[in-house]
């Protein structure tokens, strides 16, 4: 049973934990990709900026917290959004949309927004130093211990309190996109610019508005998505290009330009990561004798050590592209 | 019927007056350079430029020529810089004197045939059996073999780890390495070409990012084959070493072997660039559709040119590192090995190959300076502060002027990008009446 608990605690919440940050990524990468059609490389450095200005804030008003009883961080996460939000809008205005204006091919566009990747990592490491640092300055990580009530059970399942805050935050945030692409009249011109953006527009669809619109949703997700792994490790800024590679793989195992396939497609990449990395030996211990004799478990049966989990979300990436471009879900770009 | 439309007529030919005028200044930079820093420094920072100039090359024919972008280079580089390695350094007699070398060709060869009874697995339904069957005994098939072979190579190389240190190299030539690494770069660039050149131009840079990146991890956590976090050194020259004719001479020396391959390089891409197979390159580039229809075989095309790139930078790898000395998986950066090449290309002109090679060594030349220069306006901004406002600075200031580089080059693509896309030297394409 103790392996079932050890199973659960590596696989399943660490899985869901990894596979909802990603889902969160990938979201904001799916969108842009399906109104602007290209891949936003510097969506990994806009997680860390917000991040960062979590931390920021959190400095600023280390007690505002205990006021509401959650952690500081998380309540600096509205305002951390909306800075992120106007960052995005910015970016868009400064770099992309000159580009737009000219007419150039969407690698161009790629091409300056691994500038932009640039810029924002080296901002952030000029005022942030290279060092990582916990989100959690006046307040302790909560930790929960739930018992499980089987007699050969003896070890707790564990959650942090992050990590209750991140499944909350997730399961609004996924509600939150649902009701506002299929409800409200924004996000169904959204959906309409990303299926067809001459027909949207000849049908008098502004735009300019959607563009900014869908750069505010990206930005905030992103800053949910970079607080919320800082959160529940710590805030580094340096991570964009390990995280870079599993949204991708994630919103194209989607369906590029389909934000529940990129949903889904982050808890794809999330769990085969931790499963990939997760020693199976523990689990066949103690089944092992019923085993023939020449069959002897090596002490560590993982797919690929912790040092190569960056090969999972390339060898996922590399399956679909192979197998089905268009991703699980048919997506709209090819 | 054949008169020429005056817009189909070949161009004037005109005296070269911004090549002569940016060289000119480039010239002037690099003397500039020999005067403030000694010939020895100098003479070090034209060789590096000069294998950077063959990356960039690379990356020119890629991004230039046919419109792709390998925002990879990183991971080439150091395939070249690894085989460099393993080619010219001296053999390891603790290894290869005791039973390991059979221990590991052992695990190779079980490899091997694994990898031969999955393929068999695939073509299981020549013989019948339903395929859904077949691709499920295959999956299965794999999967267990990988964890056998695995298991067992983790085995072996935790002894060679622990008794031999590392493999060690063949004790070669450099220039044999740097050819296979050229090779081992290609290679890879084979198979991530099949894989994403037929899609969206977006999935290539992504795959390529990645693959740099797990090439990297690979280097780095594989420390029976490169010592990892350790680093190999000294890795020997193929010319005279400094300890025979003296820094400068020794450096020089090398810079001309450097600077002939360019040449060969420059020469053969220039009549490959003017050759018919150059004019239907950029056919595919600028209208892919229209070069579809006259039968052009686009995908195969594009990969000849994409593996051709890769071969480019696994040898200017492999030069760079055998100058270095050194091996260190930790030392490639994305951004020394990725964007700098980048830089190179975008300023000097994609698709031009003399603009390319100014880039290189210009952007080089600033690079290098940047560093001391940004220290020294730290260190002003400081005074300044100190003296004005009584601020009190963070220690790590050298640390942090590095990390001003990371938005220079940043600030510097997306400029590039918004006001001079063709770079400073435009690719010149020839009208022919």
């Amino acid at each position: 049973m103790n392996e079932l608990v050890f199973f659960i605690n590596n696989v399943v919440i660490a899985g869901s934990v990894t596979g909802s940050i990603y889902a969160i990524g990938a979201i904001g990468v799916t969108l842009v990709f399906s109104i602007m059609r290209f891949a936003h490389f510097a969506h990994a450095d806009m997680m860390t900026f917000g991040a960062f200005m979590v931390l920021l804030l959190t400095m600023a008003f280390p007690g505002a917290g205990s006021v509401v009883g959650l952690p500081t961080a998380v309540v600096m996460l509205p305002l951390a959004m909306a800075l992120t939000a106007l960052l995005a809008v910015g970016i868009d205005k400064a770099f992309y949309k000159p580009l737009r204006a000219h007419g150039v091919k969407p690698i161009v566009l790629v091409i300056a927004s691994l500038g932009v990747t640039l810029i924002l990592q080296g901002l952030i490491r000029l005022f942030a130093g290279t060092s990582s640092q916990s989100l959690y300055i006046a307040e302790r990580k909560e930790i929960y211990r739930l018992d499980l009530p089987f007699e050969l059970a003896t070890r707790p399942i564990i959650v942090t309190e992050p990590q209750v805050i991140l499944f909350i935050l997730t399961i609004a945030a996924v509600v939150g996109l649902h009701l506002f692409l299929n409800r409200s009249r924004l996000g169904k011109a959204m959906r309409a610019m990303s299926d067809n953006p001459d027909l949207a527009r000849a049908s008098g669809i502004n735009t300019n508005t959607i563009v900014a619109v869908t750069w505010v949703i990206a930005g905030g997700l992103a800053a949910v998505a970079g607080t919320l792994l800082s959160l529940d490790v710590t805030f580094k800024p340096d991570l964009s290009f390990f995280l870079l590679l599993p949204i991708f793989a994630a919103a194209i195992v989607g369906g590029v330009g389909h934000p529940y396939g990129a949903i889904a497609g982050g808890f794809v990449v999330g769990f085969a990561e931790t499963l990939a990395v997760f020693n199976w030996t523990v689990l066949l211990r103690p089944i092992a004798h019923h085993f023939p004799e020449w069959l002897e478990l090596p002490r560590n049966l993982a797919f690929v050590g912790t040092e190569y989990k960056i090969v999972v979300p390339f060898f996922i990436l590399v399956a679909i592209l192979v197998w089905r471009p268009t991703g699980i879900f048919k997506g709209k770009v090819i | 019927m054949t008169t020429n439309r005056p817009d189909t007529v070949a161009a004037p030919s005109r005296f070269p007056v911004r090549e002569v005028v940016l060289f000119a200044a480039l010239l002037v930079a690099i003397l500039g350079v020999y005067m403030v820093m000694g010939t020895a420094y100098s003479t070090r920072m034209l060789v590096e430029a000069s294998c950077y100039a063959i990356l960039a090359l690379g990356l020119t024919i890629q991004w230039g020529y046919a419109g792709q972008f390998n925002a990879g280079v990183m991971g080439f580089v150091a395939i070249g810089g690894f085989s460099a390695m393993f080619f010219s350094v001296p053999v390891n007699d603790d290894f290869w004197g005791t039973e390991l070398p059979g221990e590991l060709g052992r695990v190779l060869l079980y490899l091997v045939a694994a990898v031969v009874l999955v393929i068999g697995a695939t073509r299981l339904d020549r013989i019948g059996v339903p395929k859904k069957l077949r691709t499920v005994i295959a999956v299965i098939l794999a999967v267990v073999l990988y964890l056998i072979v695995i298991s067992m190579l983790r085995g072996v190389t935790s002894e060679i780890q622990s008794r031999a240190g590392f493999v060690g190299g063949l004790g070669l030539p450099a220039w044999t390495g740097w050819i296979v690494g050229g090779a081992l770069a290609g290679g890879i660039g084979y198979y991530i070409g099949r894989i994403c050149l037929g899609l969206r131009s977006d999935y290539l840079a992504i795959a390529t990012l990645g693959i740099a990146e797990i090439i990297k991890a690979f280097l780095k956590n594989s420390d029976w084959l490169t010592r990892g976090t350790a680093t190999v050194s000294p890795l020997p020259w193929p010319t005279p070493g400094p300890a025979e004719l003296g820094f400068t001479l020794a450096r020089a020396v090398y810079l001309s072997v450097t600077a002939v391959m360019i040449a060969v390089i420059f020469f053969l891409l220039h009549r490959a660039y003017h050759a018919p197979w150059g004019r239907m390159i950029r056919a595919i580039r600028d209208n892919e559709v229209s070069a579809a229809a006259m039968g052009k075989d686009i995908n195969k095309r594009r990969l000849e040119i994409f593996v051709l790139g890769c071969v480019l930078m696994g040898i200017g790898g492999g030069a760079l590192a055998s100058f270095n000395s050194l091996f260190d998986p930790q030392g490639y950066l994305p951004l020394n090995h990725t964007f700098l090449v980048l830089v190179m290309v975008i300023l000097g002109g994609p698709g031009n190959n003399l603009g390319t090679i100014f880039g290189a060594v210009a952007v080089y030349i600033i690079w290098l300076m940047s560093e001391p220069l940004a220290l020294f306006l730290m260190n002003l901004a400081v005074m300044f502060g100190e003296g004005v406002f009584g601020w009190d600075p963070p220690g790590n200031l050298s640390s942090r002027a590095l990390q001003a580089r990371v938005l220079v080059i940043g600030l510097l693509i997306t400029l590039v990008l918004r006001f001079a896309p063709k770079g400073l030297l435009p690719e010149k394409v020839k009208h022919h009446g």
